[in-house]
C-alpha cells in the first residue's frame, strides 16, 4: 500500500524537526526533549511492558461495563465454587459470583485508590516541601521535623492503627495510606525549592512585588511538580500493595465491594480445594504492581541515562 | 597510626575536632533525633487513641464493659483533664513501659508484646540474612554484567520479588509446598504435638530447643520456619539485590574505577576492592531498612502462617477492638523501626571516612 | 637514548553507539610518540580524550576502536587480549586523570592506593611497598609523606591530589604516560608546580608523555610537539616552538584567539569555524 508522497515528506519533515541538533524555540526544545525521552523509553522493552500493563488496566477500568456480564456483586448460590469454564473464565467464588467480573470491576477500585492517594499526597507534599525549602529558617525546621516523623513511621502499622481508630472502610484506608506516604514528596519538593529559590527569575518576581504565596504557587511549585510525579509513579506499586494488605486484613473496602485484597481474604478459606478463588485476585495485584514498577523503572532510566547504560 | 592521627590533628589545625569528639557529636545528634521522633510517634498514637475515636474509653474497654470498669478507666485516662496534661501522663506511662492493659488477655500489654516479639524477630532475622547472603552477590553480578543476561535475570527477579504481594505469595507457597508437595510443615511455629515442651528461655524456639538438646523439636521448628522465612526472604533478597545493583552501577561509572583499571588491576579486584568497598557503606542503610520493613511486613505474613508474632498480635487485637493492645504494639514496632534506622545511620557515619 | 618511537598510531577510529545513532569521536588519527612530550590540543568533543583511552583499551561502554596499527613495543594494543593489556596498563603505559576528587578512591587511604599500583606489577613485601610509596611521595615534593600516606583523598587539596596521582601512576615506572587534562581542575599557581613535577619525572626517566588539553598556551609552553585536533581528526602537527608558522586555518584561528600581553585595545578575535574542516583529510604526523 503506497502512502501519498505529501504525507511521506511531511513525516520526514517532522522527524527532522524533532531530531534537529539545535532547536529554534523553547517549544521545540521541550517537544524534542519529550520525543527523545520517548525514544529512549521505547528502546527499553521492560518499560514498554509496564506501560502496556498500566494502559490495559486503565482500559479495563474505563470499559468495565462492556467487558463484564454481571456487576460481580450479586450472590448466585447455585453457581458457587465452580472452576474455570467457558462461562466463568476464572470460575466463581464462595457466593457464586463470577471472579472475572469481580476482577474487572475491582480494577476501578484499584485506580480509585491510587488516584485518591495521589490527589492527596502530591498537593500536601508540594505545599509543605516548597514552603519549607523556599521560606527556610524556623518554618523549614519545624516542617521537616514533622515530615521526618511521618517518614520514620512504619507504613502498614500506622495505617492499621488509624483504621482501628476510624473504623474500616475504603476512604479510611486511603487516608491512612496517604498519611504514611506523603513525606518523601515533601522532601523532594523541598530539595527542588532550595535549588530554585536563589534563581534570578524568582528575584525578578520579588522585585515586581509578588507575594510569597504568589511566588510559591506560580513559580516554584510548577517546577517541582515533575519530580514529585515521577516519584509518585515509582511509589504506586507500593501503594497498591499496602492497600491490598489492608484489604486482606479486612480493613479496606468492605464486602461486597470487589477490592482485590479483600477478595483474597474472603477466599482464603477455600485455598485448599478451590485454589483459584484467593489466587486469581493475587495475580491481578501482582501484575498491576509489576506494571507500575516496570513503568517507574523505565521512567527513571529515561531521566537518568547513566543508570540505564 | 596514632602518630598519624595526632599529626593529622596538628596539621589540620584547631578547626577540626578529633575523632572521638566527632563520634560523640554524631551520637548525641542521633540521640536527640531519636528523642524527637519518639515524641512525634507517641503524639501520633496519642491522637489516634484519644482524639480520633468518638469515645476513647469505649475504644479501650470495649462496648460490653460494665459501668464501673468504664468509670475506672475514665479516671485512669484522666479524660476530664486538658489534652496536654493527658499527653504528659500518657508519655510518662509509656516511658515506664506501661502500655495499658489488654481487654483480650487482661494482662499488661507490655507483657504480651514481650511474649510475642521473639517470634517476629526470629523470622525477620533469618529472612534478612537470606537477603544479605544471596542478594548482595546477585546485585554485584548483575551490575558487573550490565546489559547481559545475568543482569536481566536479576532485574526481573528483583522486580518480581518487589511487586508480589507478600501475603499472597505466602498463601500460594502454603498451597504448593505444604498442601500439595508436603515438603514443609504448615502454619504455626510448631506442630501442636510439640507445643510447650521446651521451656521458653529466649523465646526463639530454635535456640531454646538446641539448648535442651531436643533435636526433634528443633527440626520441626525449622520445617515450620522455612516457608515463611523464604517468602519474606524473597522480598528482602529482591530489594537488597536491586539496591546493590543500583549502587554498584553507580560506582562502576566513577572515575576512580577507571584509575584502578589503568593501574592494571584484575577486574575482580576492581569490582570488590574498589567499587564494592564504596557500596558497603550504603548497604548498611539498606540492610537496616530491610530489617525494619520486614518487621513491619510481618503483620501480613504472620496472619497467613498463623505465626504467633507481634504482627498477629496487633491484627487480632484490632479485630477484638482492643485499642490499648493495638496502640501498644504500634508504638513498640514504631520504636524498633525508628531505632533500627537511626542505628544504621550511626553505623554509616562511623564507617564512612568521608562522614567523619 | 634510542630514537625508535615508543608508540605508533596509524588511522585510529573510535565510535560510540548512542540512541540517536553511531557517533564517530575519533576519525583517522595517526601520530608517533618518542621519548618526548607530545601535546594533543582540542576543544570539547574533538576526540582527544578518547584517543588516550583507546590506547589503553579503556573506552566507555558502547565504544569501539579500530585502527590500521597501534603498536607499542611490538604489541598491537587494539588486538591484544585482556591479560596482556593488564600487564601493560600501569606498568608500561599509565594515565593521569583530571580531577583527583573523583579519580581517587574515596574510601581508601592515599598510601594504600599508591602501594596497590606498585604491588600489582611487582612481587614485593608490604614493607618494601610502603617504603617505595613514601619515597614517591617525597619525589612529588609532598612535605609530610607519612601524614599524607595515612590520609583519605578528601582530606588533601587539589594540587596535592594530583601529585598523589602522579606518584601513583609513576611508581611502576611506565614507558609512556598519558596525562588527560591534568591541570584543568587546579588553580593557576598550583598548575605550574604540578607541571614542573611532571616535567622532572618524565625527563629523568626518559618517558614519553602524551599531554591532552584544551589549553593551547599551556601545551605550547610545556610540550615539545603539538597535535591539534578538531572534530575527531588531526588538523596539524607542529613543534611547539614553531606554532606561529602554523598553516591550518583552525590552528591559526586558535592562536589569534589567545590574548597577548602588550596588546593594547585590540578586540579579541573569535574563532569562526569552517564547515569544511570536518571533512578535512590529512593531518598525519611526520
Amino acid at each position: 500500500m503506497s502512502v501519498p508522497r505529501a504525507v511521506v515528506e511531511k513525516s520526514k519533515g517532522l522527524r527532522a524537526w524533532l531530531l534537529q541538533d539545535v532547536p529554534d524555540s523553547i517549544t521545540q526544545a521541550r517537544v524534542q526533549r519529550f520525543y527523545l525521552a520517548w525514544l529512549t523509553f521505547r528502546r527499553n522493552p521492560i518499560a514498554m511492558t509496564g506501560f502496556l500493563i498500566i494502559a490495559s488496566l486503565v482500559v479495563m477500568a474505563a470499559f468495565a461495563p462492556l467487558l463484564t456480564a454481571t456487576s460481580g456483586l450479586e450472590p448466585q448460590l447455585e453457581d458457587r465454587l465452580q472452576s474455570a469454564s467457558a462461562e466463568h473464565w476464572f470460575g466463581t467464588d464462595g457466593l457464586g459470583r463470577d471472579i472475572y467480573d469481580r476482577i474487572v470491576w475491582g480494577s476501578r477500585i484499584t485506580l480509585y485508590i491510587v488516584g485518591l492517594v495521589g490527589i492527596i499526597v502530591v498537593p500536601v507534599g508540594l505545599v509543605v516541601g516548597t514552603l519549607a525549602g523556599y521560606v527556610g529558617g524556623a518554618v523549614d525546621t519545624v516542617l521537616m521535623r514533622i515530615t521526618d516523623i511521618f517518614l520514620a513511621f512504619p507504613r502498614l502499622i500506622l495505617a492499621l492503627a488509624l483504621v482501628a481508630a476510624l473504623g474500616p472502610g475504603l476512604e479510611n484506608a486511603v487516608l491512612a495510606i496517604a498519611l504514611t506516604t506523603w513525606s518523601p514528596y515533601a522532601r523532594i519538593a523541598r530539595a527542588e525549592a532550595l535549588t530554585i529559590r536563589n534563581s534570578e527569575f524568582i528575584m525578578a518576581a520579588k522585585v515586581q512585588g509578588a507575594s510569597t504565596g504568589g511566588i510559591l504557587f506560580r513559580h516554584v511549585m510548577p517546577l517541582c511538580i515533575s519530580s514529585v510525579i515521577v516519584r509518585l509513579t515509582l511509589d504506586m506499586a507500593g501503594i497498591i500493595l499496602t492497600a491490598a494488605g489492608l484489604g486482606f486484613l479486612g480493613l479496606g473496602a468492605q464486602p461486597p465491594t470487589p477490592e482485590w485484597g479483600a477478595m483474597i481474604s474472603t477466599g482464603r478459606q477455600y485455598l485448599l480445594d478451590q485454589w483459584w478463588i484467593p489466587t486469581v485476585p493475587g495475580i491481578a495485584i501482582f501484575v498491576v504492581s509489576l506494571g507500575f514498577n516496570l513503568l517507574g523503572d523505565g521512567l527513571r532510566d529515561v531521566l537518568d541515562p547513566k543508570s540505564a547504560e | 597510626m596514632a602518630e598519624a592521627a595526632s599529626a593529622r590533628q596538628q596539621a589540620a589545625g584547631p578547626s577540626v575536632s578529633s575523632a572521638p569528639l566527632s563520634t560523640l557529636k554524631a551520637f548525641a545528634g542521633l540521640l536527640s533525633s531519636l528523642l524527637l521522633t519518639f515524641i512525634g510517634l507517641t503524639a501520633i498514637t496519642f491522637v489516634i487513641g484519644r482524639v480520633m475515636p468518638a469515645d476513647p474509653v469505649l475504644a479501650v474497654v470495649g462496648d460490653r464493659a460494665p459501668q464501673e470498669v468504664y468509670d475506672q478507666v475514665y479516671q485512669a485516662m484522666g479524660l476530664d483533664r486538658p489534652l496536654y496534661d493527658q499527653y504528659w501522663r500518657y508519655l510518662t506511662q509509656l516511658v515506664q513501659g506501661d502500655l495499658g492493659t489488654s481487654i483480650m488477655t487482661a494482662r499488661p500489654v507490655m507483657d504480651d508484646i514481650l511474649r510475642f516479639f521473639p517470634a517476629t524477630l526470629e523470622l525477620a532475622t533469618i529472612a534478612t540474612l537470606l537477603g544479605i547472603f544471596l542478594g548482595i552477590p546477585m546485585g554485584v553480578l548483575a551490575a558487573v554484567h550490565h546489559g547481559r543476561w545475568p543482569d536481566h535475570f536479576v532485574r526481573i527477579f528483583g522486580l518480581l520479588g518487589y511487586s508480589v504481594p507478600v501475603f499472597w505469595l505466602g498463601m500460594v507457597g502454603l498451597l504448593i509446598f505444604y498442601a500439595n508437595l508436603g515438603w514443609v510443615a504448615g502454619p504455626g511455629r510448631l506442630d501442636v504435638f510439640y507445643d510447650d515442651i521446651v521451656p521458653s528461655v529466649t523465646g526463639v524456639i530454635l535456640i531454646d530447643a538446641a539448648l535442651e538438646g531436643e533435636w526433634e523439636i528443633f527440626w520441626n521448628a525449622v520445617s515450620h520456619l522455612i516457608l515463611p522465612a523464604a517468602i519474606l526472604g524473597t522480598f528482602a533478597l529482591a530489594y537488597i539485590a536491586r539496591m546493590t545493583r543500583s549502587f554498584m552501577l553507580d560506582q562502576l561509572n566513577q572515575e576512580y574505577v577507571l584509575t584502578a583499571r589503568v593501574k592494571g588491576m584484575s577486574e575482580r579486584r576492581v569490582i570488590w576492592r574498589h567499587a564494592f568497598r564504596n557500596v558497603q557503606v550504603q548497604l548498611i542503610t539498606i540492610i537496616g531498612l530491610t530489617y525494619a520493613s520486614l518487621l513491619e511486613g510481618s503483620v501480613l505474613t504472620e496472619t497467613v502462617f498463623s505465626w504467633p508474632g507481634i504482627g498477629q498480635y496487633i491484627t487480632r487485637s484490632l479485630f477484638n477492638a482492643d485499642m490499648n493492645a493495638v496502640l501498644g504494639g504500634t508504638i513498640v514496632v514504631g520504636v524498633c523501626f525508628v531505632g533500627i534506622n537511626l542505628f544504621s545511620d550511626l553505623l554509616y557515619k562511623l564507617v564512612d571516612p568521608r562522614a567523619r | 637514548m634510542d630514537d625508535a618511537p615508543l608508540l605508533i598510531v596509524e588511522d585510529l577510529h573510535v565510535s560510540f553507539d548512542t540512541p540517536k545513532g553511531v557517533v564517530d569521536a575519533v576519525r583517522g588519527v595517526s601520530f608517533e610518540l618518542g621519548r618526548e612530550k607530545l601535546g594533543i590540543v582540542g576543544e570539547s568533543g574533538s576526540g582527544k580524550s578518547q584517543t588516550g583511552r583507546a590506547l589503553l583499551g579503556l573506552l566507555a561502554a558502547r565504544g569501539h576502536a579500530r585502527a590500521k596499527r597501534v603498536e607499542f613495543d611490538g604489541i598491537d594494543l587494539l588486538r591484544a587480549d585482556e591479560r596482556t593489556m593488564r600487564t601493560i596498563r600501569g606498568d608500561r603505559i599509565s594515565m593521569i586523570m583530571q580531577d583527583p576528587k573523583y579519580s581517587l578512591n574515596p574510601v581508601m587511604t592515599v598510601g594504600k592506593q599508591i602501594e596497590e599500583a606498585y604491588l600489582v606489577h611487582t612481587k614485593a613485601s608490604r614493607k618494601q611497598a610502603r617504603e617505595r610509596t613514601l619515597a614517591m611521595l617525597e619525589a612529588v615534593r609532598i612535605r609530610d609523606p607519612r601524614r599524607v600516606y595515612g590520609a583519605y583523598p578528601h582530606e588533601v587539596s587539589g594540587g596535592m591530589g594530583q601529585r598523589i596521582m602522579i606518584a601513583m601512576m609513576m611508581i611502576p615506572q611506565p614507558d609512556i604516560i598519558i596525562a588527560d587534562e591534568p591541570t584543568s581542575a587546579l588553580d593557576v599557581t598550583v598548575q605550574l608546580q604540578v607541571l614542573a613535577i611532571l616535567d622532572d619525572m618524565v625527563s629523568q626517566n626518559g618517558m614519553g608523555l602524551i599531554f591532552i588539553s584544551h589549553d593551547l598556551n599551556l601545551v605550547a609552553s610545556f610540550c615539545d610537539r603539538v597535535l591539534i585536533m578538531y572534530a575527531g581528526q588531526v588538523m596539524e602537527v607542529r613543534n611547539a616552538d614553531d606554532l606561529q608558522n602554523a598553516e591550518h586555518p583552525y590552528t591559526r584561528g586558535l592562536m589569534s584567539c589567545l590574548p597577548q600581553v602588550g596588546d593594547r585595545g585590540r578586540e579579541l578575535a573569535v574563532l569562526t569555524r569552517d564547515a569544511a574542516w570536518i571533512d578535512y583529510q590529512g593531518g598525519s604526523s611526520d
